[in-house]
């Protein structure tokens, strides 16, 4: 394997691995929230457990986000030197904002809520808990508007005397039409993959216990964590869709090598018949696509080649290729054209095109699988265990982690061949080899990889283990004196 | 050509490089600090958690829960000042973590191992479960304080430079040592040690073993404060023995004999005010250190923690004193001319400026309110875990 795709199969095993935590911790840590919320309000003891249940699971994942995610920072300057030499006067400046703002936010009160049920009054308390999802809803800001801008460079010049991008304008980095559509999708996926944990946890433990002969105040509660998990499930689910049409036609304007390659146009189309395939070469509803993405064409990959040879990269406005909306963009249009025998600008069709439709496809069935549960638990129905309940509940939550997974590897593989879109070719981006040599990126890869697999595994066996034990016996708590035990405490 | 025409010819304001360069060592500062701590309480797990008949689970619960709702946010301190480095001198950013893989990748899996230690022992009952998390959190925190004080120390020698052509057409800074290697990396990590950069990496763990000490001593009542006031007096003058050693010969050795090389710089190095000033806090450092056992011998434990903290503090400056200029490299790369465009350099000086000071507030709260109790084997509760395992 050649340097690069060692160097990239590094990133994508660590963000791939990283991202199967991340959107529970930004979802369920306010879902967590909400329900201690309700309890705070209510007082009904139901949510107190409920609270006290997913927030343990929420932190066993949560410890796994954290660590896994340091890899994330560093990684840039360690595998991908040239990349932020050449973009860090701009993508820098979120990931230390990043930092700054969202970590020390979500840690510190984390940290506070773990320790401080009998340290906080109730209300400073809950308040603790919101101020460590703000944390998560604000990391989620800065790292997904960070990665809209390798897709498409807005607020950015060439200086060419330092021969690198440099900020011109912080606003056009954030009102970057991908940044505006992609942090919302990533937002509304993280809830359908915590409401499908919830719904999926809840709805194993209540048709469980329920055959044990479990008191109706456990089963109540169980029901409650089902009603939750799939109503959020569902709207997010929808939420989602809607996001992610949005996205996908800034993709047609600013990406349309990746939208031809996850729809394999192959052929050049007439306008407004661009059809749907299911599977590669069957296609149906002609126009659906020019529909989907409002465009009235979309340009197929002999022609995308053929104006990428002819003109450099350009962008989609619909009807045909003008030349980009940004300065950086433009500024490297000749340079690319300079290369352009070196260098096919369509990433791979079947990655793309796969991996598109699986992330669909995966992400609708878990909201089908919400339905279903909410269907077979209304009023006091409670489903007699069988090992398809089992599989429903086992397969919810897996779904939108493997629908998640699909989408980074759409988005990132179909930004290729380039690490900045349209800009700097991803070859260039990487460290030279004879200062990180092959052997270093193999020996850490393996390395990651296998201390990723053990974590993998004792995770999974702690969350099993807690997710059986069901919900504690919690009840409000009390102010305790000074050498009576905490009430939690590692 | 003065600094500041030099800065302007390559890439900007002289006063924003200078600012950065300060928080970015504010940064470091904090993380030594903080983290330092829980690095040495999480090294002397093992050692401290011991009862009248040997191995004691209750004390060890005790010494992990002082750090227990701090060591996430301590952590982010690091990530902090790698994001500051990135965003405000990406040419230092670049070269250094590249050239340093090995050693940083070193760090990564420490900092990994711990984390997840810390969060998942307490979640099974089993005593061979809770043994292997209490090593491995000890080694994973023996690991990255070693390095990084190696690392520290081949700064303050100076990293040297090559400059190497890529197949695009473009010359890039990188570190030497990497090249000398001829693509071993473990060539290039042995080369990162010499006598100086070991007692470095020594002092880092010394230094942060007695921190650990003192504020579990703080931190807690009965047997494990005693015991860990006693592993203080003996590691407090350990770290001050080389640490003295280690200022004596960082000073000696190494203030001002680089190459300089970078244009508009040459009379840092000969200027008598950073000359003096290593000197100085370097001495209070070691005065610090002698200091914090005297406290704890006093039995003082607040006294002789703050005094480990301003010693932390005053090396580090020390070493950025040692290192500025060049950025801990030896020659090519300089703070002028690796640094972010003024524009970024102007914006994030107005983030910082709001934003440091609010994290440092509800850091401070949750130090000094919420947590400012002391811990005792009797505040820890029964587990609450099934026995089916």
């Amino acid at each position: 394997m050649s340097p690069d795709t060692i160097a990239r199969w590094q990133f994508g095993i660590t963000t791939v691995y990283h991202f199967l935590f991340v959107p529970l911790t930004i979802a369920l840590s306010v879902l967590t929230a909400v329900l201690q919320s309700l309890w705070n309000k209510t007082g009904n003891d139901a949510y107190l457990r409920l609270t006290k249940f997913f927030g343990r699971l929420f932190l066993i994942n949560f410890a796994m986000g954290v660590v896994t995610g340091i890899v994330q920072e560093f990684q840039f300057g360690m595998n991908w030197s040239e990349y932020s030499r050449f973009v860090g006067d701009i993508f820098g400046a979120p990931l230390a904002l990043e930092a700054l703002i969202a970590f020390f936010l979500e840690s510190t009160f984390i940290g506070m809520w773990i320790f401080g049920w009998d340290r906080l009054s109730k209300k400073v308390h809950l308040v603790v808990i919101w101020l460590a999802a703000a944390g998560t809803f604000i990391s989620s800001i800065f790292i997904i508007a960070a990665n809209a801008w390798m897709q498409n460079p807005t607020g950015a010049v060439y200086n060419a005397a330092n021969g690198r991008a440099e900020l011109d304008s912080l606003l056009a980095v954030i009102l970057n039409p991908v940044f505006l559509t992609q942090w919302p999708h990533t937002i509304a996926a993280s809830f359908v993959t915590a409401g499908a944990f919830i719904a999926g946890v809840a709805a194993y433990l209540l048709i469980k216990k329920n055959k044990e002969g479990a008191k109706d105040a456990d089963l109540e509660a169980y029901r409650k964590g089902v009603k939750l998990g799939a109503w959020v499930l569902i709207v997010a689910g929808v939420c989602t869709i809607v996001t992610g049409d949005l996205l996908g036609k800034q993709m047609v304007t600013h990406q349309p090598a990746k939208m031809a390659a996850a729809e394999n146009i192959q052929d050049p189309q007439e306008a407004g018949q661009t059809g749907f395939q299911i599977i590669p070469g069957v296609e149906v509803f002609p126009g659906l696509v020019n529909w989907l993405y409002g465009s009235e064409k979309v340009p197929s990959i002999p022609e995308i080649r053929d104006n990428f040879t002819a003109k450099g990269y350009q962008i989609w406005d619909g009807t045909a290729f003008v030349d980009p909306d940004n300065a950086l963009q433009t500024a490297f249009a000749s340079e690319l054209a300079a290369i352009k025998a070196d260098i096919d600008p369509i990433p791979s069709v079947g990655a793309n095109f796969w991996s598109f439709r699986l992330m669909i496809g995966i992400g609708c069935l878990a909201m089908l699988g919400g339905i279903l549960l909410l269907a077979v638990t209304r009023g006091k129905k409670i489903p007699k265990p069988s090992a398809l309940w089992t599989a429903v509940c086992v397969a919810l939550p897996l779904l939108p982690l493997l629908a998640n997974t699909f989408g980074w590897i759409f988005t990132e593989m179909g930004r290729q061949p380039y690490i900045v879109n349209g800009v700097m070719p991803t070859l260039q981006g990487l460290s030279p080899i004879n200062v990180v040599p092959v052997a270093s990126v193999w020996f850490s890869l393996i390395v990651y990889t296998l201390v990723y697999g053990i974590l993998a595994v004792i995770e999974v066996g702690l969350l099993l283990k807690y997710i059986k034990m069901g919900l504690p016996d919690e009840t409000a708590v009390s102010v305790k004196d000074e050498a009576e035990p905490l009430s939690f405490a590692y | 050509m003065t600094i500041f025409e030099a800065a302007a010819a390559t890439h900007g304001n002289f006063v924003l490089q200078v600012v950065w360069v300060i928080l970015v060592a504010v940064l470091w500062i904090g993380f030594f600090v903080l983290e330092g701590f829980d690095f040495g309480v999480a090294m002397l797990v093992p050692f401290l958690g011991k009862g009248d008949k040997g191995h004691d689970d209750q004390a060890r619960r005790v010494v992990i829960n002082t750090i227990g709702p701090h060591w996430d946010a301590n952590e982010v301190w690091l990530l902090t000042a790698g994001g500051a480095m990135f965003a405000a001198f990406p040419g230092w950013y670049a070269t250094l973590f590249s050239g340093l893989y090995l050693p940083l990748f070193l760090v990564l899996l420490g900092l990994i191992v711990r984390g997840v230690a810390f969060e998942y022992r307490s979640k099974r009952e089993a005593a061979t479960w809770r043994r292997s998390w209490d090593w491995a959190m000890a080694i994973a925190s023996f690991i990255p304080p070693l390095v990084l004080g190696v690392g520290f120390a081949n700064f303050i020698q100076g990293v040297p430079i090559v400059k190497v052509p890529t197949d695009f057409g473009t010359e890039i800074p990188v570190v030497a040592a990497t090249i000398v290697a001829e693509g071993n990396p473990i060539m290039a990590l042995l080369l990162l040690f010499t006598p100086f950069t070991i007692v470095g990496g020594l002092l880092f763990v010394s230094l942060f073993l007695a921190h650990g000490a003192f504020f579990i001593a703080l931190k807690t009542k009965g047997a494990v404060h005693e015991r860990s006031q006693q592993y203080g007096n003996i590691l407090s003058i350990v770290a001050a023995v080389i640490a003295l050693a280690f200022v004596v010969w960082a000073n000696l050795g190494f203030f001002g004999k680089l190459d300089a090389k970078w244009a508009g710089l040459e009379n840092y190095n000969v200027q008598i005010i950073p000359a003096i000033l290593v000197w100085i806090v370097g001495a209070v450092a070691v005065v610090a250190l002698a200091l914090a056992w005297f406290m704890n011998s006093k039995k003082r434990d607040g006294w002789a923690f703050i005094s480990t903290t301003l010693a932390i503090a005053m090396l580090t400056v020390m070493m950025f004193l040692h290192f500025v200029p060049g950025l801990g490299f030896a020659n090519e790369i300089n703070l002028t001319n690796v640094s972010s465009s003024e524009h970024t350099l102007t914006l994030m000086t107005i983030a910082a400026g709001c934003l440091v000071p609010v994290v440092l507030a509800y850091t401070a709260w949750a130090y000094f309110f919420v947590f400012r109790r002391r811990l005792n084997t009797t505040n820890i509760p029964a587990l609450t875990v099934n026995t089916q395992d």
